[in-house]
């Protein structure tokens, strides 16, 4: 029993990283049809910020909330980014899919080679706040308190993203756009504020996602934000290009898998676990677990 | 814009769609009150036209409203310049309620909920309700309720009868009629019922040209005309005020 407990939890923290990203993903994709490779590197700057800000920012050390200064820099830090990629290097590529393809994993290839030029290919230790250092005790088991800042930060952000979608004019907008873009121009509005937004509001989160999974890797890599991209890609995927719900059904889907596969079975099946249940789903339902509710479409 | 220059003026436009040269040259220009029928076969371009007017669709040519040169502008600022639009398909985004539709077209701070909701009464009553599951003829409803909730200068309104049942379409009828005494409307139309009833001027398009500019009454109480230039070769009117032309087609 305790060790199912400690499988369902520490799935829901990485189901919960796997969201952070993804929901950043899914949304850009979502309204904008652009793939976004780059997505990885917007994760990598805002871990290697968060780190760089608890090093040198001024009350943004491990101590009391300082850590929440830095995650906020590396969170700006990644938003800034995105912001900048999408004006000056998505914005004149709309409907150019096989540009948008290149530009977006050169830029994913690129940032983390200069991040490695700056800082080294060497893991990098992240600092553990103060504040979710240890572990509580949960039927028994002993948890590692940052799962579940992974957990909550993914509730928040979910919530922030169907307050964004449901109650928000941009929201409207998003909504609208996901389904006729044309429309909403022949409307007048000018849908690439909305665009850049997205894809500010997809940076923050992915940069977020950067911060939170130094605490749970426990090191920052140049190269972190590609290999959990792939993971990203097969939630977004497996829960439906353009829902919200459904990437939050996949993530912790393929985080509980990942888990229980890798205990149970051998280290490293996790991962094939997660690509069986991608294929299944590609088999069975092409357009992802929520393909037919439509209504509930909202990123 | 002084009283005698047109509301609207578009000037040898030309659009290409996957290599096939669709408009080639359409010029004309429309007054600043009452209703100009846009009309022609199918398939002539008139919703091309209406795209490209627009810039909806890459065109080339010059496109003049409200004393403006918009040929440049991108869509959404020559909408807000005071253009309400009503497409062929609707553009109704199915996934958002009736509300929320209406919402999204707000663009002036006292949007016209009263008259939208004068007009269409089920609109209001039906406020919560997914805008994918109302009917077509509801949809076409909220179409042109939308359109109508800002201050427009100019309405844009393509096939707004097309598929609908003869009682919505008088629903309909009455309401493009209701809105043209308020504003200008450009009404694509092959209704030519409707055509009657609320259009001044007719601009007849064919093969992506205009061939023919002037009094849409006097086009259609003449006879030939109308057969040389829409292809009818006879009307029937029905109950509905509808009418089936010889080759099937809704005409007069």
């Amino acid at each position: 029993m305790s060790t199912v407990v400690l499988l369902v939890i520490t799935g829901l923290g990485l189901g919960a990283l796997y969201f952070l990203i993804a929901s950043g993903l899914s949304l850009i994709f979502g309204l904008m049809d652009v793939l976004n490779f780059a997505h990885g590197a917007f994760l990598a700057i805002g871990a290697y910020g968060t780190w760089w800000a608890a090093d040198h920012l001024p009350g943004a050390g491990p101590a009391g909330f300082g850590f929440l200064v830095a995650v906020l820099f590396g969170v700006a830090a990644g938003t800034l980014a995105a912001t900048l990629v999408e004006l000056c290097i998505i914005r004149p590529l709309y409907g150019r899919h096989r540009e948008q393809i290149l530009a977006t994993v050169g830029l994913s290839l690129a940032v983390p080679a200069l991040i490695q030029a700056i800082w080294g290919a060497d893991p990098l230790t992240f600092p553990k706040p103060e504040l979710v250092r240890g572990a509580v005790g949960v039927l028994g088991v002993n948890i590692p308190k940052d799962r579940f800042l992974l957990i909550l930060a993914a509730v928040a952000v979910f919530v922030a993203l169907w307050l964004f979608n449901s109650r928000t004019r941009y929201g409207l907008i998003v909504r609208a756009g996901v389904q006729d873009r044309a429309m909403v121009t022949a409307l007048g509005i000018d849908v690439r504020k909305s665009f850049t937004l997205v894809f500010a509001i997809g940076g923050a989160a992915a940069a977020l996602a950067g911060a939170l999974g130094g605490l749970y890797f426990g090191v920052v890599t140049p190269t972190q934000g590609l290999s959990l991209l792939i993971f990203a890609f097969i939630v977004v995927v497996i829960g439906g290009t353009t829902s919200l719900t459904g990437c939050a059904i996949a993530s912790i889907t393929v985080g509980l898998i990942q888990q229980f596969a890798n205990y149970y079975t051998v280290a490293g099946l996790g991962d094939i676990a997660v690509v069986i249940v991608l294929a299944l789903v590609l088999l069975t339902r092409q357009g992802g677990l929520t393909a037919k509710k439509s209504a509930e479409r909202v990123a | 814009m002084s009283a005698a220059e047109p509301l609207l003026e578009a000037a040898d436009l030309h659009v290409w769609i996957e290599g096939s040269h669709i408009l080639q040259g359409v010029s004309f220009s429309m007054p600043d009150r009452g209703v100009t029928a846009l009309m022609g076969r199918n398939g002539v371009g008139k919703t091309t036209t209406v795209k490209a007017l627009l810039g909806l669709v890459p065109r080339t040519g010059r496109v003049v409203f409200d004393g403006v040169d918009i040929t440049t502008h991108p869509t959404y600022t020559i909408v807000s310049r005071g253009i309400g639009y009503v497409p062929e398909e609707r553009g109704i985004f199915a996934a958002l309620t009736v509300a929320e539709n209406l919402r999204l077209a707000e663009r002036h701070p006292k949007p016209r909920y009263e008259l939208v909701h004068e007009l269409f009464p089920e609109l209001a009553a039906r406020a919560s309700q997914p805008a994918g599951t109302l009917s077509g003829g509801q949809q076409q409803m909220l179409a042109i309720g939308r359109s109508l909730l800002n201050d427009n200068k100019l309405l844009i309104v393509d096939e707004p009868t097309k598929g609908l049942a003869p009682r919505i379409v008088r629903e309909v009828a009455d309401a493009v009629a209701r809105a043209a005494e308020q504003v200008p409307v450009l009404l694509v139309e092959q209704n030519l019922s409707l055509v009657r009833r609320v259009a001044g001027q007719a601009v007849v398009l064919d093969a992506g040209r205009v061939i023919h500019t002037g009094s849409a009454l006097e086009l259609l109480d003449d006879a030939d005309r109308v057969r040389e230039l829409l292809g009818v070769s006879r009307t029937v009117t029905d109950s509905s005020g509808t009418t089936a032309g010889a080759e099937g087609r809704r005409t007069a």
